[in-house]
């Protein structure tokens, strides 16, 4: 088994030879790392990007906008991340966003959820049957995964959610009742020696 | 009294990086202190009459077992090659996480003496080789059969039976990764576990020798006298290899210089010095000077910072002795700022290192400082604008700006990474080809051309949007916003010089592992010696802690 070191290694290098530049390639091992990290097919949508990149022509999504479309020539998913990632504090501010022909979307797939750590916000990806919600670069969690090459989506949608509780109030009063079950009730003489400090903030 | 940190462009300049020597801080001093109440055994010792076959040696407390695999190999003599490039060596080592079974064993008797074109496993966690100083290893075997201790003088020219070459770690050739085991507490501390594989190589050493004494005359041999085995050490080749890695890992290498610095500003602004610590301090120093007269190398260039390393640490001494009160306020940094003035950076590092011997209580709490979860630091603050970029970079690279890199002597090398090696190679770039595949290493060059084309920009440009058409120096805008945060994360100094000399990087790295006797080889790679003088393991639960200052003549 390839260690995380060697996935992310290599893939800075390879980047290098693909003709990025040595800072993006650092990006680029980092994410390769990150993907094989959570069980996604990362080392593998790479090296076919690599390949293809070398017969093919692709498009530098430099400025993201709300709508991304390219009728010729697929986006790169490394520049179009670098620039998401980038942009990140402008982007927070859209709710979503849509990116039509890009390439290799996996690749993509790390960035994005490295920003959702720098904006602190929880940001789903979408395409074809694929979905994704990327948890503050803590974990990923995907509706499929069938180990695959994904070469391209013709539509990708990402939104970038509130953050918003997962539960309704009823279930959270529910269980702070029952957490307050771990509580004593104070008595007057708990009440002055219990705090360590005087019965006043006042004083 | 309040003491300020070093300067960076003082401290990080690559010839005050170079005169760096061990300390209390270096790794190899704090892995002993840290397994020292470990229980030792050697699990298996396999070998034949000639000393080869299998040895499993282990460090055990509570559930946790580190475990040293041993394999020694029959090679003959024209196979046998420091480098690191050779495919063959005498031993091979790696250090397994737990008790190994018999099946692991197997397994990793197939991988471990290939070393890089082995695999290994997330099991594995540091690996390495070694191959003997022959000349030491017969004699001394030569010896201990006849009945006899071996020659002093010779052991003490060389200091070790065997020479490690490359110990590698996180992730190399399927080895665990960090991660896996970061937050184990006993491995608090750079390298902890590519010292433990050395350290337990060392004894391996000494047993082998007793066996093959041993079995040459089981009736008359002897064996190695405990006190001529803890005057040994253990042999490391180094090259190239390193010097990448202090560049590649900005915020590690802060923490280590950081670490010194801290240890060396609170030492100073101590303002009355107990008598015992003085005593402490003259005592190591005094008896450091066995380190340096017992220091052999045929490098002129070593060779004379060893002479001006020995007149100024005799001057040093001649003053503390006879013309310095220890009673005086603020003592340490009286002594220090006389250094400044009056000694050679080779001695002034030297004495500052020695400093540190009596302060426990300032010292082992910087210990645990010195990892660097280096992740934490990796993204690129994009919405901050070019001109607080322009601000770092005049306030943290004042002297790298200074620089002129159209005068060809200043842009003179190149770093790049072998084909057939694989491994990092310093050349001329306008000799050799290659140099459009020239490694990310010039950092000061790529520094003096972000500000070239950050100084005219409008201060209000973000980082986000200079680098849309700018990638190409994105490896340094990182780089200055770590050092930001972490002043000695960068080598104020020009890494493709024509007169740069490599092992002042190697040897950088190499004071904080703990070495000894740096032996210059040529500028791109060098000896050293490690753990000669430390306690065996046999003998770790009370030890001296100025083993290192205590060589016997």
């Amino acid at each position: 088994m390839k260690s995380l070191s060697e996935i992310d290694t290599t893939s800075k290098r390879a980047s290098r030879a693909s003709g990025f530049s040595w800072g993006i390639a650092e990006e680029v091992g980092k994410n390769i790392r990150l993907l094989e990290l959570f069980g996604l097919p990362g080392i593998k949508n790479l090296t076919q990007y690599y390949l293809d990149r070398k017969s093919k022509k692709y498009e530098d999504l430099k400025i993201i906008n709300q709508k991304n479309i390219s009728n010729t020539l697929a986006f790169c998913p490394i520049i179009a991340g670098v620039s998401f990632l980038d942009h990140s504090k402008k982007i927070e501010n859209y709710t979503k966003l849509i990116f039509e022909n890009l390439a290799y979307p996996i690749l993509f797939l790390p960035f994005l959820s490295r920003s959702s750590e720098i904006m602190g916000k929880k940001i789903s990806l979408s395409f074809d049957e694929n979905e994704f919600l990327l948890n503050l670069n803590v974990n990923i969690l995907v509706n499929k995964n069938d180990n695959q090459i994904l070469p391209l989506a013709k539509k990708l949608e990402v939104k970038i959610l509130e953050n918003e509780d997962s539960f309704n109030d009823e279930e959270w009063k529910n269980l702070y009742a029952l957490s307050e079950e771990t509580f004593v009730e104070e008595t007057d003489s708990l009440k002055q020696s219990g705090a360590g400090a005087g019965l006043t903030d006042n004083d | 009294m309040k003491i300020e940190l070093r300067n960076p462009n003082v401290v990080m300049k690559l010839s005050r990086l170079g005169s760096f020597h061990q300390s209390k801080l270096s790794f190899l001093r704090s892995f002993l202190n840290e397994f020292k109440d470990w229980e030792y055994k050697r699990d298996l010792f396999d070998l034949d009459d000639e000393g080869f076959g299998s040895a499993v040696y282990s460090f055990k407390k509570k559930d946790r077992i580190y475990s040293l695999v041993c394999f020694a190999n029959k090679i003959s003599d024209d196979e046998r090659s420091d480098r690191v490039i050779a495919t063959k060596w005498d031993a091979a080592f790696t250090l397994y996480d737990g008790s190994p079974a018999r099946e692991d064993i197997e397994r990793l008797k197939n991988e471990v003496p290939k070393q890089e074109v082995g695999r290994l496993s997330y099991k594995e966690l540091t690996l390495s080789r070694a191959n003997k100083s022959v000349r030491v290893f017969d004699h001394v075997v030569n010896n201990l059969s006849e009945g006899k201790q071996p020659d002093l003088d010779l052991l003490s020219s060389v200091g070790y039976l065997y020479r490690t070459t490359a110990v590698y770690g996180s992730g190399k050739f399927g080895l665990a990764d960090r991660f896996r085991i970061k937050n184990r507490e006993e491995i608090n501390g750079p390298f902890r576990l590519e010292m433990m594989l050395v350290y337990l190589v060392r004894q391996f050493t000494f047993d082998q020798v007793n066996h093959v004494a041993k079995c040459k005359n089981p009736t008359k041999a002897v064996s190695l006298d405990k006190r001529i085995c803890k005057n040994l050490g253990i042999g490391n080749s180094t090259g190239l290899g390193m010097a990448p890695f202090i560049v590649n890992h900005p915020t590690l290498l802060n923490n280590w210089i950081l670490a010194r610095e801290i240890a060396l500003k609170k030492i100073r602004e101590i303002k009355q010095v107990k008598s015992q610590d003085s005593l402490l301090f003259k005592n190591s120093l005094k008896k450091s000077l066995v380190n340096i007269t017992s220091w052999n190398t045929e490098s002129t260039y070593q060779q004379k910072k060893i002479k001006d390393l020995l007149k100024d640490v005799q001057k040093v001494i001649k003053f503390t002795e006879n013309d310095f009160n220890f009673n005086e306020e603020y003592p340490f940094n009286k002594i220090y700022l006389w250094l400044e003035q009056n000694s050679c950076e080779e001695c002034t590092e030297y004495v500052v290192s020695i400093m540190m011997e009596p302060f426990d209580d300032i010292i082992k709490p910087l210990i645990h400082q010195m990892s660097s979860d280096e992740d934490r630091y990796f993204n690129i603050p994009t919405s901050r604008k070019v001109n607080e970029l322009k601000n770092i970079l005049e306030d943290k690279y004042s002297e790298v700006l200074n620089i002129d890199f159209d005068k060809k002597e200043n842009n003179q090398k190149f770093w790049f990474i072998s084909k057939n090696k694989e491994e990092p190679r310093l050349a001329d770039r306008y000799i050799e080809q290659g140099s459009e595949l020239e490694q990310p290493l010039a950092i000061a060059r790529d520094i003096k051309r972000l500000y070239e084309r950050i100084k005219s920009l409008n201060k209000d440009v973000s980082i986000a949007e200079f680098l849309i058409n700018n990638s190409d120096l994105r490896h340094v805008v990182r780089r200055a916003f770590i050092i930001e945060k972490f002043p000695y994360s960068e080598i104020q100094d020009n890494t493709i010089s024509e007169k740069i000399i490599p092992i002042d990087m190697l040897r950088l790295k190499l004071s904080f592992f703990g070495a000894l006797k740096f032996d210059p080889r040529s500028d791109k790679w060098l000896r050293i010696c490690m753990f000669q003088g430390a306690p065996l393991p046999t003998d770790l639960k009370n030890y001296d802690d100025q083993w290192v200052y205590n060589l016997d003549q």
